[in-house]
């Protein structure tokens, strides 16, 4: 079944109607309309084409065809060296880049098998939560925008604005901002880092109230919300789903609890676990993490520890321009860094972090040069829109945009 | 002299429709911007300098109008959508895709020829009623072309050739007949209340204290609330519009129209919600009575502080509708089938007879 309804050439314009086999003999001549989502359709944001079998309103049959937006990243990746590829990653989930370049980073430290210093490991764990927080943000604002509740997503934008400030003042970048490095960090934080951060997490907190009090006990959000698009526990593991997707359907598996990476074993957080598996369900799982993000964040920064915050091996991390200029041994660890990278051990790793749609993995092959040999994402988004028929079929046709919403198909991660 | 009254009667209602329509343009851009954080339209009309003393007197006029988005929202966009292509989709007939507009803005407009706009006056020895058309069954008739604008719509969505503008039309169909029962009925309730079908006798009636008799009334509230609702249903706005819902549809029927075309389902749109902010503010709040005030009869003056005040009560009404618009989400379009069908239905129905059974016992507002 699935691909067939791919396999017609539908066209733009037209009604085309569509036969189901056994229709024919029913009292009520009656036909399917196929209707195409995409790829430039305002419900789909990111290029994806989701061909809906309708009957009247109800969803019969889906079809998600993806793949508009590769780019290739995995072949990309066997032509730079491993620092190179830092802004390649930023282009995966480009909502929260700094948990791609961490995810990158500890996939190469743990080829390595080197650990950053505890320093390095806080402000990555800081910098992630701070990309986990815009990416719910701006995951549920374009879902309640897409509801009609534009005026929500307007102001989870200025929520979102209030940590990419934050995020350029550390980085010097918006969007696509390279921070990490293997080995280390581009950069420390700011000395009144701290005090901006627990300012803006002040604006976030009112902003996530208004949007609380405008869509949480509203009725008309809540009716569209509950009971649709269901995915049961077994169901969600089944499609193999991460991250809040899996959580909402009442599975607590959280990569940063089972296995914890980067310290955050040192951190107090819980792990909202929804009930039935519903978008409502995955609304609220989403909500509530990002209060948990902000308890991380805070016990971060108190607990802060001092020190470098790249690992001292010069044939891992640059080393500092005080000796390039003045060592002879410093400056030729410069300049093979800079020409050849760094060179890992042979053999193959795969290491995953918790991204903000979920597991994100990256498998990586190393022939001992400076370039990696293979290279795979394992892109939570693309495994997620595997159960996007299931979700889907039986639903309504409005029921598409909450759920594709919910799912929050990011187009870099899942046709990378 | 009968004829230019009413050549003169039709040409100042229609400035005052598109003056409504306009302003409910503004605030829609101009309000959702303050209710969002946002700046909103305020480009156009800020850089304001020319050599000609004659044309810098409006300096400190254009200033402000382009910082208020005045100049961008009316006038600017306006002469965009005019220099717009005309599209028209394969396989259509460019009349009837014409047609759809026209048939959407056409029932809107003829149905303010029933609304009294102001106090009898008497000027030069004729007694002038700002109404075009005094007909004594006025409710019917805005009724009746409320039940019309459907065609506009469903031409549109079907004509526009698109499977997007097709659902849109279906919704939008769909709802408009199902809002209009409980529409009909709610109108049926004040009705019976008032016990006249003239909307100028209607307003003569609130005259006295308030002047929102009807809500003193046990089941007038509830017709507020019922029509209040129906109204916004039928402007196929706010929480309600299902049938342009853009996330899903596009744009609902209209995907397929540009240009001026496209603007006309705008100004047919907000039209329509200053006739239901009309409507509420002539059955329930008074029409052009000031609350313990009462204007002296047939004076020219006292029609145009009527008129104001009129039109100030409908201003609140129309930021109403679109503050609503922009803080809820949308209706799914099965929710609101069952909201039509389930719930306002049997409630104005219950209200219909409460209403009868008070008036058969002898209560009634006239």
């Amino acid at each position: 079944m699935a691909g067939e309804l791919l396999n017609v050439d539908y066209g733009i314009g037209g009604i085309t109607t569509h036969m189901k086999p056994g229709m024919e003999g029913d009292d009520l001549h009656s036909e399917t309309m196929i209707v195409n989502f995409g790829p430039a359709h305002p419900a789909t944001h990111g290029t994806v084409r989701i061909v809906a079998e309708l009957s009247g309103e109800k969803i019969v049959d889906v079809d998600v065809d993806l793949g508009y937006l590769h780019r290739g990243f995995e072949k990309m990746c066997e032509t730079v060296d491993y620092n190179q590829v830092m802004p390649y990653a930023d282009r995966l989930n480009y909502v929260s880049p700094i948990i791609n370049n961490v995810g990158w980073c500890l996939t190469i430290e743990k080829l390595l098998e080197i650990e950053v210093p505890k320093r390095a490991q806080y402000i990555r764990v800081i910098m992630s939560e701070l990309s986990r927080i815009s990416d719910h943000l701006t995951c549920l604002g374009a879902s309640a925008m897409e509801l009609g509740a534009f005026t929500v997503m307007l102001y989870m934008m200025q929520a979102r604005e209030l940590l990419w400030e934050l995020i350029e003042y550390v980085t010097g970048a918006r969007l696509t901002i390279s921070y990490g490095r293997v080995g280390g960090l581009k950069d420390d934080l700011p000395a009144d880092f701290g005090d901006r951060m627990l300012k803006a997490f002040e604006g976030v907190l009112h902003q996530l109230d208004n949007s609380d009090r405008l869509l949480s006990k509203n009725r008309i959000f809540i009716e569209r919300m509950c009971d649709i698009a269901i995915l049961t526990g077994e169901e969600a593991i089944d499609f193999s789903l991460t991250g809040p997707l899996l959580r909402a359907s009442g599975v607590g598996y959280d990569v940063r609890k089972a296995f914890p990476y980067s310290s955050y074993e040192d951190f107090d957080f819980e792990v909202p676990v929804g009930k039935k598996g519903d978008n409502f369900d995955r609304f609220e799982v989403r909500f509530k993490e990002i209060y948990e993000s902000i308890k991380i964040c805070r016990q971060a920064i108190k607990n802060l520890p001092g020190g470098p915050i790249k690992v001292d091996d010069p044939h891992i991390t640059l080393v500092s321009k005080d000796q390039v200029y003045n060592s002879i041994d410093g400056m030729i660890n410069h300049f093979e860094l800079v020409m050849y990278g760094v060179k890992p051990p042979k053999g193959d790793v795969y290491m995953q972090v918790e991204g903000g749609n979920g597991e994100l993995g990256f498998y990586v092959v190393s022939d001992g040069t400076g370039k990696p040999y293979k290279c795979h994402v394992r892109a939570p988004s693309f495994i997620h829109m595997g159960a996007v028929r299931k979700m889907l079929i039986g639903a309504n046709i409005a029921d598409i945009v909450p759920t594709f919403g919910m799912v929050n198909m990011i187009g870099g991660e899942c046709d990378r | 002299m009968q004829i230019a009254i009413l050549v003169a009667k039709a040409f100042i209602i229609q400035q005052v429709i598109l003056g409504l329509a306009s302003f409910c343009t503004w605030v829609e851009r101009k309000g959702s911007a303050l209710i969002q954080d946002r700046i909103g339209a305020n480009r156009a009309g800020v850089y304001w300098n020319p050599k000609n003393p004659l044309l810098k007197i409006f300096t400190p006029i254009v200033k402000v109008f382009g910082v208020l988005g005045v100049v961008n929202t009316l006038l600017n966009d306006a002469i965009k959508a005019l220099l717009k292509e005309d599209f028209v989709p394969e396989g259509t007939s460019t009349f009837m895709h014409a047609l759809g507009p026209f048939m959407a803005v056409l029932p809107v407009f003829l149905a303010y020829c029933v609304i009294p706009m102001a106090p009898d006056f008497e000027v030069a020895g004729y007694t002038i009623r700002m109404q075009i058309a005094s007909l004594n069954t006025g409710v019917l008739f805005i009724l009746a072309m409320g039940s019309i604008a459907v065609y506009g719509v469903v031409l549109a969505g079907w004509t526009g050739n698109n499977k997007f503008s097709l659902l849109g039309a279906l919704r939008a169909s769909a709802q408009m007949i199902s809002y209009e029962l409980a529409m009909g009925i709610a109108f049926a309730t004040l009705i019976l209340s008032y016990g006249t079908l003239d909307l100028y006798e209607i307003i003569e009636v609130q005259k006295s204290g308030w002047g929102i008799n009807p809500l003193y009334y046990p089941t007038g509230i509830l017709s507020f609330i019922i029509l209040f609702i129906v109204g916004m249903a039928e402007t196929k706005r706010g929480p309600f519009d299902m049938p342009e819902s853009e996330s899903e549809l596009v744009a609902g029927y209209f995907t397929e129209y540009s240009g001026m075309k496209f603007l006309l389902f705008w100004l047919g749109e907000f039209a329509e919600i200053a006739l239901f902010a009309i409507i509420l503010t002539i059955f329930f709040f008074g029409g052009w009575h000031i609350p313990f005030v009462e204007l002296p009869e047939g004076v020219w003056w006292a029609a145009l502080v009527g008129h104001g005040v009129l039109m100030t009560k409908v201003v609140f009404f129309c930021v109403l509708q679109i503050v609503i618009r922009w803080t809820l989400p949308r209706f799914r379009y099965d929710h609101l089938m069952n909201l039509g069908w389930k719930g306002l239905l049997p409630l104005s129905l219950f209200n219909l007879m409460i209403t009868a059974a008070i008036v058969l016992w002898g209560m009634n507002l006239s």
